[in-house]
This record gives C-alpha cells, structure tokens and sequence, in this order.
C-alpha cells in the first residue's frame, strides 16, 4: 500500500491532480489481483468536522461490496471521495495501479434518489441516455448502439413500458430501477450505488440485487453504500464497515464479528451515554 | 388586422419586431435552465448587476453591450467568490452582490445622465421602439451564438443540470459547463436589455418556461414551447407599447404573466380548475388559528 501525504491546499482540485502524479510516481507494484480498487489512507474534513480518518482497504472486482455504518460515520463520504466528487485532504485511489480519477469513463455512480429533483422535466428515456452522454463524446448524436443499449438497459430493469413516462410520475423503485438502467447503459466496470435501498420495497430491492449480483458474477465491481442492517446484508459478498475511522474490511464473515460490531456501533451508544 | 400591418412599413417598428422575436426566443430557450437549477433567483441577480457596466460603458464610448456583459460575469464570479470562501449560503451571496451593483449603476448613472442624453428608465424598464440597426445586429449575434452553444451542449448539459454528481463522477467537466451556462445566461440578458430593462427581463426568462413546463414534460419541449410563448409576449407587448405608449418592458410582462395565468388555470394535466386535487375547505394557517383560539376559549 503506497501512501502519499500532502499539504491541504485551498484548492483541493490542484490537489488532486498532484495526488494523482505522487501516486503514479510513488506507485510500488503491490501484488494486488487485477481490477482491483485501491484506497490508500484516505481522509476527508468538512471546514472542522473529520468526516474520514486515513481509510486503507481494497475492494474486488466480481464481488458485491457493501459499505456500512452506523449513521454519520462516513459511508456515503467515502463513496464520494473515492469517486473525486468532494474535496480529500490526503489519500489516494486507485485502480488497476492507476489512480482512478484517470478513468472515470469506467465509472457508474448513482446518486441517492434524495439529492435528484424528481419534478426535473424528462422521461425516463432521457435519463437512461445520460449513460451514454460521455461515449458518445462532445458534438455528437447519440448513435444507434446506444440508443439499443439503453433499450436492453431497461429492458434488464423491467422498465420498458414506462420509457416515456415523465420521472416525476414514477414510485421510488421504479426511480431507482431506471438509475440502474442508465448505469447498465453506460457500459461501466465500476459500478457506485448510493443507498439505492432507502424507501424501495421488498420486491424492487430483491430484484435490484439479483441485477447487482449478475453485474458481479460477469466480473464487474459492485459498490453500495447500505444503510439497513437487516437481511439484505447477506446478499454482499464483502462488506466494509466505517465509524469515520475503518473498522473492518473483508468477506462477510469476517467483518460481521461481535467485535467489529460493538466497535463500530455500541461504541457510539457509550459516546452519548458519557456526554449525557 | 391592418392595424397591426400598417405599422410594420416603419423602419423602426420592422426593428422592434426583429428584436421582440430574439428575445423572446432566446429568454425562454436559456431560462428554462435556470428554471430547472431552480436558479430563478440568479437570474436576477445577473441582470440587475449589468447596470454599472451599462453606465461605465457609455462613459466611455464603448459598447454597452460589452460593458454590460463584463459587469454580468463579474457579479456571478463574485458571488460564487463568496459562497466558497466563506460561510455565506449562495441566496445570501446574490441578494448582498445584486443589489450593491445594482445600486453602483444607478448612482453612475444618475450622475452621467443629465451630460449625456440617456433616459435611467429605458435602461430599467426597457424600450423597444428605440432599437438602433446597430443593436439589431448585436443581439441577431448573441441569439445566433447562444443558441448553437445550447444545440451542440444539450446533452452534456441536460445531464448536468439534471445530476451533477453523476455528471461530474463520469467525468464530464462540471465547472466548465457550469461557467459556460452562466455566460449564456448573462448574454442572454445583455440582448434582452433593451426589451425589457434590467428589472423585468427575470420574467421573460421564467415565465414562458414555467407556463411551458405546466403543459408538456420533456426539457427540450419546454424550451420549443416557452419559446413560442416568450415571441408571442414580445410581440404582443411590443404593440402594447405602440398603441397605448406604454414602456415595453412591463407591457410584455404583463402578456407573459397572463399567459401563465391560463396554464396554471386550464393546464390538462396540472390546471387548478382542470385536475382536481384534495383541497381543504379553508386555508391550513385559518385552521390552526382556529384551533389555537378554541384552545385558549
């Protein structure tokens, strides 16, 4: 694991794109499997409050990772990080040996359904074709290969009938299926979910992870960020679990311990019981 | 009917004309992403702020386009200056850059106007009748430029006004399509000035969209539509404004609010009177003011 420590500039953007050539520079070829996504000491700050503190760990291709946490601890902050859409302070990403800011183009992230303006005036034709919008490249019409991906997208949703229908008129796992379609659509090797369970009901979410585990079984990356600590849990293959710092990463198994647990979540309970 | 021809054979009416079809046109085309960024708010803060680089522009002899447009980009850069740097929430930033710009251009140019003939009114309500061919061509210019960017750019920014973060995470350039909407937006109020004046363009940038949006469902139809609304306003108003001599910019005002008004009415889909909704028997507020009184009793 290469670690690259930096000053924290004002303008986090340069600093990333300094990040990028330490790491290239620094890179030691670790002995990881390929397609790999390697987080190095990654640690995020909003204004005074540590949102993450130096996480290290690795997620697989062909593996249904989750992230999990208690509330606040970061999960969503990770993804967020990781994919370079909030400033980090140190760290870095990367993939395949090279940081993955430099191959966006193999990244699918779909945003939680909260942060969407669901009254935004399009059909869910549209938004599936914003998969394809970076392929098809700057001044140029979508092509008929995407235009027949997006239809086999939805149609791997169950969504086809309602390729026209307004977004606003959809329930939210129908919202949910149609962002997976245009995460199919986009033909990407990672694929970044956040909370995609929050309000969606049993059967949406049962048929989202059979698509999610058909992604993983042809040798995509899967990432989710799950709230829920119930039974969808043994759906992931992998799970990683924050409390602002990393308190376990691995198969299942192994970070589900009572230890880990306790760490991660009745930790917190003591914090509050203390202060009160 | 030959009332409305017959003023057409003037040359200064055939100008107003040209002028009512680009700004409505191009208000409602580049409006409609404000409307969607739900960045109404921004949009009048751009043209409020154009006012000194309208005034230091005449000073100097140089077009007032230019000088208003720089003074435009200015206020936006300073307000996304302060929202960044500081603790400041972005309307907070706008209502404090606005109105202080807003402010410096009437202060210079109250003080330019009684050396140079220049009327403060038609800068702030607009004056159709008195396009000059030169400004015929200037904003014919603009409307042409915006609305290529807009065509060539729509779907790179359909996707980032819809979801920035996916657009930003796939690796779209987000602040760059971001600063190129703001010089659309600010371009598209500088051709609009003369129209409707600094303080009334915000409604031939929100309203055809807002109207249009109440009646059809995808972005690109809200634009065709909202444009067909805002030309048909301005031409309306333009003669508005020939008949009863009236400023022009609150006669087309006044055509797009009514506009509106039918749609919020009669829309098929959303229309108060035409899609019933569960309504209550009296407001929420009266209600509870009623409770709190019973309780007190």
């Amino acid at each position: 694991m290469n670690i690259v420590e930096l000053p924290t500039p004002n303008d986090w953007r340069r600093s990333i794109c300094r990040l990028e050539d330490a790491a290239i520079v620094k890179a030691k070829t670790v002995n990881l499997p390929a397609n790999t996504i390697a987080i190095g000491n990654l640690s995020v700050q909003y204004r005074t409050v540590e949102a993450l503190r130096q996480i290290d760990c690795q997620i697989h291709s062909g593996r249904l990772t989750g992230i999990i946490g208690p509330n606040g601890a970061g999960k969503s902050t990770l993804l967020k990080a990781m994919l370079g859409l909030i400033p980090v302070t140190t760290g870095t990403v990367l993939f395949n040996d090279r940081p993955l800011m430099a191959q966006r183009e193999r990244i699918a992230y779909v945003p939680q359904r909260s942060q969407i303006d669901w009254s935004y005036p399009a059909t869910v034709w549209d938004v599936v074709m914003m998969g394809r919008v970076k392929k098809t490249g700057w001044l140029q019409r979508f092509s008929a290969i995407s235009r027949q991906l997006a239809t086999n997208a939805l149609e791997r949703v169950g969504m086809s009938a309602y390729r026209d229908r307004p977004i606003g008129q959809l329930s939210g796992g129908q919202q949910q299926r149609v962002f997976l379609a245009r995460a199919i659509a986009q033909e990407a090797e990672i694929f970044c979910f956040d909370e995609p369970f929050a309000g969606i009901d049993q059967k949406t979410q049962a048929a989202i992870f059979n698509i999610f585990r058909e992604l993983a079984d042809s040798g995509k990356t899967v990432l989710v960020v799950n709230h829920d600590l119930g039974e969808s849990i043994a759906h992931f293959d992998d799970l990683i679990l924050l409390n602002t710092e990393l308190i376990a990463a691995g198969s299942r198994q192994q970070v589900l311990s009572q230890e880990n647990l306790y760490r991660a979540y009745d930790g917190k309970v003591m914090f509050f019981a203390e202060a009160a | 009917m030959n009332n409305f021809i017959e003023p057409l054979y003037y040359g200064f009416m055939q100008r107003s004309l040209a002028i009512a079809i680009l700004v409505g046109l191009l208000c409602a085309v580049v409006g409609s992403y404000l409307m969607v960024q739900r960045l109404a708010l921004l949009g009048d803060a751009i043209s409020h702020s154009v006012l000194p680089g309208l005034a230091i522009a005449f000073v100097l002899g140089a077009n007032i386009f230019i000088g208003a447009f720089i003074a435009g980009v200015l206020s936006t850069m300073a307000i996304a200056w302060i929202k960044t740097r500081s603790p400041i929430k972005e309307d907070a930033a706008m209502g404090i850059v606005f109105s202080a710009f807003f402010a410096l251009g009437i202060t210079l140019i109250t003080l330019v106007q009684k050396d140079n003939k220049i009327d403060l009114n038609h800068f702030l309500f607009g004056n159709i009748l008195s396009v000059t061919p030169a400004e015929v061509r200037d904003i014919g210019i603009i409307a042409l430029v915006v609305l290529v960017v807009v065509l060539l750019l729509f779907k790179e920014l359909l996707f980032y006004t819809f979801d920035p973060l996916g657009a930003q995470a796939v690796g779209l350039p987000t602040n760059l399509l971001n600063f190129g909407l703001m010089l659309l937006i600010a371009l598209t109020i500088v051709a609009s000035l003369k129209a409707v004046g600094v303080v009334l363009v915000l409604s031939l940038l929100i309203t055809p969209g807002a109207t249009a949006y109440l009646l059809v469902k995808r972005l690109h139809q809200v634009m065709i539509l909202g444009a067909g609304i805002g030309i048909f306003s301005s031409i309306a108003g333009m003669y508005l404004s020939y008949f009863y001599n009236l400023p022009s910019g609150p006669a087309i005002v006044l055509v797009v609010s009514s506009l509106f008004v039918l749609a919020l009415l009669f829309s098929p889909t959303q229309g108060i009177f035409t899609h019933s909704q569960p309504t209550f028997s009296s407001p929420l507020w009266w209600q509870e003011l009623k409770e709190i009184v019973r309780g007190k009793a």
